[in-house]
Formats: structure tokens, sequence, C-alpha cells
């Protein structure tokens, strides 16, 4: 009895979907079962057990994306009543009807909210996001870090590589080449560690180059839009002075 | 270094700036004369400014040629972002998206006024002393008026907000706080600037400016 009074409760969905990288997108609507404590990814597996649509005919399996289910791998973000973030952290309940779910189109789309995220790990691969210590020899330890700067620079390690900052911005698109603010921050990051500091120069003329650093049009969106609360903007402006001396130096022959 | 697009961007948001912007404050300035002194005052700034030596070299290196720059570079810029505001209206978004449009109504409006106004002496159809009859007459016209209002709100806004925008993209305001307060600071920029040419604009209205010429050219050979 309990049964029947709980499932007469729904769920709507309108969620855009697409069949192939090339093809065009279209929408369909579902109703699933409400559950108390639902997120969009419980909403999702739902209509994967059941792929019915909400007039009742049958439909393929909807296509996502999600790994860790605590917002800490960026996998699963997509677009949800418009604005993008992480699917496992919408929570049903907090959300208003029906929920619009569309995949992330700034990235290529594979198949209906999956997403191909690799023009973010090709931007850390450019501006060389890591410290590089492999060697033949032990170097033994390196500098420490004084206790203030990792309070800070913690902040910037918890970016997850999920590319909301990226859908947010108005200069990330297919006529401009901007490699988008995650990275951007992360150059701070790693030249904020003081082994990483030794490789610096190497990181900020990554950026002085086409789409680094100069692709930023000051929207703002991303330190909005990041979920990790990252104070992108301001690692901006922090490399956007970094670049500009490395840049007198580079002339004054320093 | 190689040449790329990060010297082509820094060299834009600079010539903003210097010189453009410093012109367009000291273009409002002169043009203030008109409402604060009259003719005889503005005639006076067209003068001081038409004695400068070497004045043609000196327009072509510091304004024209950073205005092609700024202005073609610019509308390239423009044609590289999205406008968003309608899934993230945030006010710096709003900016973001004004900054493009009147950059691209600046571009337009500074070549029309260009030929209205500096190109007219140049082709010798009026001299300088006649500038503020030529503004009489543009003034006048309710049309041109109001277009003269856009064109000027439209600058002043991209020279305010472009300010701001200077400010990061140099590394000078970093944090939020920064941020905000040179946000204040560029909008009081916005607010006495344009003060500055509508005034000038509503002077020009005035028909002492009809009978400016004669004035002018009284008033020079008293000076000379
Ligand atoms: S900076 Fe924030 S929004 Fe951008 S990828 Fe990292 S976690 Fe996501
Ligand atoms: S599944 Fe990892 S962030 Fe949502």
């Amino acid at each position: 009895m309990a049964e029947t009074t709980a499932a007469t409760k729904t769920v709507k969905f309108i969620i855009s979907r697409q069949d192939t990288p090339e093809s065009k997108p279209y929408t369909e609507e579902f109703e699933i079962p409400y559950r108390p404590n639902m997120n969009v990814i419980s909403g999702l597996m739902e209509i994967q057990r059941n792929p019915l649509k909400a007039d009742g005919t049958k439909t393929s399996p909807v296509c996502w994306d999600s790994n860790c289910l605590e917002e800490v791998c960026g996998a699963c973000s997509m677009v949800i009543n418009g604005k993008p973030r992480q699917a496992c952290s919408a929570l049903v309940d907090k959300l208003e009807q029906p929920i619009r779910l569309e995949p992330m189109r700034t990235f290529p789309v594979v198949r209906d909210l999956v997403i191909n995220r690799e023009r973010m790990f090709g931007a850390l691969k450019k501006v060389k996001a890591w410290i590089p210590i492999d060697g033949t020899y032990d170097l033994g330890p390196g500098p420490r870090m004084a206790e203030t700067k990792r309070q800070w620079a913690y902040e910037l390690s918890k970016c997850m590589t999920c590319g909301v900052c990226l859908e947010s911005c108005p200069n990330v698109n297919d006529r401009n080449s901007f490699i988008g603010p995650a990275a951007i921050s992360q150059v701070r990051l790693f030249n904020a560690h003081p082994t990483g500091e030794m490789n610096k120069e190497e990181r900020l003329e990554a950026l002085m180059t086409d789409g680094g650093i100069e692709g930023c049009g000051n929207s703002q969106n991303c330190v909005r839009s990041c979920p990790k609360g990252i104070p992108l903007t301001t690692s901006i402006a922090a490399m956007n002075k970094d670049t500009t001396k490395h840049l007198f130096k580079k002339w004054l022959g320093m | 270094m190689k040449g790329n697009s990060y010297f082509a961007r820094k060299l834009h948001s600079l010539l903003g700036i210097i010189p453009l912007g410093g012109f367009i404050v000291v273009h409002g300035l002169a043009n203030y004369q008109a409402f604060e002194r009259g003719p005889e005052g503005f005639a006076k700034g067209v003068g001081l400014i038409n004695g400068l030596p070497l004045l043609p070299l000196l327009e072509v290196v510091m304004i024209y040629l950073p205005l092609l720059f700024h202005g073609i570079y610019g509308l390239y810029v423009a044609y590289q972002s999205n406008s968003n505001t309608g899934r993230f209206k945030y006010g710096r978004n709003w900016a973001f998206t004004a900054q493009r449009i009147t950059g691209v109504i600046t571009f337009v409006f500074v070549f029309w006024h260009v030929y209205q106004t500096r190109l007219q002496v140049y082709m010798g159809k009026i001299t300088h002393e006649e500038l503020g009859s030529t503004m009489h007459h543009i003034a006048s016209s309710p049309v041109f008026f109001a277009l003269y209002v856009i064109g000027v709100l439209a600058a002043v806004f991209h020279f305010s907000n472009g300010l701001w925008a200077f400010l990061i993209s140099w590394g000078i305001t970093i944090g939020p706080k920064a941020q905000r307060v040179s946000s204040y600071i560029c909008m009081g920029v916005f607010v006495i600037v344009s003060a500055l040419f509508i005034l000038s604009l509503v002077a020009f209205r005035g028909d002492e400016f009809n009978e400016v010429a004669s004035a002018a050219i009284a008033l020079l050979g008293n000076i000379g």
C-alpha cells in the first residue's frame, strides 16, 4: 500500500539526446517514479532500467558519464536547468521540474549527455601542469612549502578538470583557441610549489602563446560557476602579472 | 620571441589606454570648454591643438595608427567571442558583451565623426576655426544629436570598462577586492567623461556657435 502511494509522485525529465557525434540532437521527455533523496544520476539510472518515454513508448536508454558520485571526478558534468554542474551532486528535491538535461556542448558530444573533455587534458599538457622530478638518481627532499601558501594552493588543487568553467566562458568556442580558465589556474598552482617553481618560466611561456592567457576576456563567469569555488579570476590576474613580468624580463635580457 | 596572439592582444590592451584612452579624456576636456567658456573657449582649445608642431605626424602616430590597430584587431576579438548573457546573467558577463558591442559602435562612430570634422579640414572644405559651427550644425539636428550621444556613450563605456580590464590584463588588480574597487573607479570615470562630452554636445546646439568662425578668427587675430 505504501508503495503505491509513493509511486504516484513522479519526476519529470526533458533530456537532450544525440545518437552519434555528428547527428542532430533531439529531446525526449521522461516521467519516472519519485524516491526520496534522488539525484540526477539516480534518475538516469531509473531511465536506464526502464527506458520508457513519458508517453509510454520505448526508447533507447540515455547515456551519461559518471564515476565517483561525490563531486570529485568531474565526469558527470552536464547542463542541468541551464547551468553547467555535476549531475551526482544535483539533488532532485532542490531542482525545478521538469528537469532539463543537456550535454556541455562546448565539448564534442559523444552520445546523449556524454562529452569528450580531451581538450582540457591537452591544455594541461600544453602548460606542463606537473612537477618534473623523474631522473636517474634520488634528488633528495625538495624545499618545504610555507603553511600559509599551502592553504591557498590547496584550494587550487581541488580542480577536477570538470569543464564547467570552460562551458561558462564566452571565449571558449570553435572560433577561439583559448585553453580556458582551469589550466591557467593550474599554472599558478604548480608555479607556487617550491619544486614546481624551478620550471615556472616554461609554464609562463606556454601561457604566452596562441590561445593562452590572452584568450581571457574577463567575463568572470568561470569563478561564479566553479563547483569547487576555485578563485579562477584571481589566478588569471596573478598569471597576467607573472607573464607581464616575464615579458619585460625577457626584453631586458634579464 | 616569436610573434603570436599574446603580443597582439597585449598591444591591443595597451593602445586602448595609451594613447587612445588618454586621447578620449583630453578630447572630452577640450570639448567641455565649449560648455564652460562658449565658442571662444572651444576655439582656443582647437587653436591650441592646432598649434602643436608636426601635428599631422603626431596625429598619424599617436591616433590614427593605434586606432586602426585597436579597431581592426578589436573586431577580430569580438568575432572570437560568444555572448551567453542569457544563461549567465551576471553583471560582469553583461559588461563583457557590452564591451564588444560598444567597441563595434565606437568603430563606426569614430570613422564617421572623423570624416565629418577632421577630414573636412584636411580636404579643405572648412578651416579648423569653423569646427565650432560644424559641430553646431551636427548637434542641432535631432537625429545627429541622438547618434552622437549614442556614439559618445559607447566610446566612453568602452574606454572605462576597458580600463578595468586593462588593470587585470596587465596584472595590476589581482584579488576580487582590488577588482571591485577598480570597477567603482572606472564607473566614476564613465560618468564624468560622459558628462564632459554630453554637456559639450548640448552647448554646441547654442546659436553662438553659428557665429563661431568669425569670433574665433577675431580672437586668434588678437592673440597673434
Ligand atoms: S576550475 Fe572549477 S570549474 Fe574549472 S575544471 Fe576545475 S573544478 Fe571544474
Ligand atoms: S561522478 Fe564524479 S563528479 Fe559526479
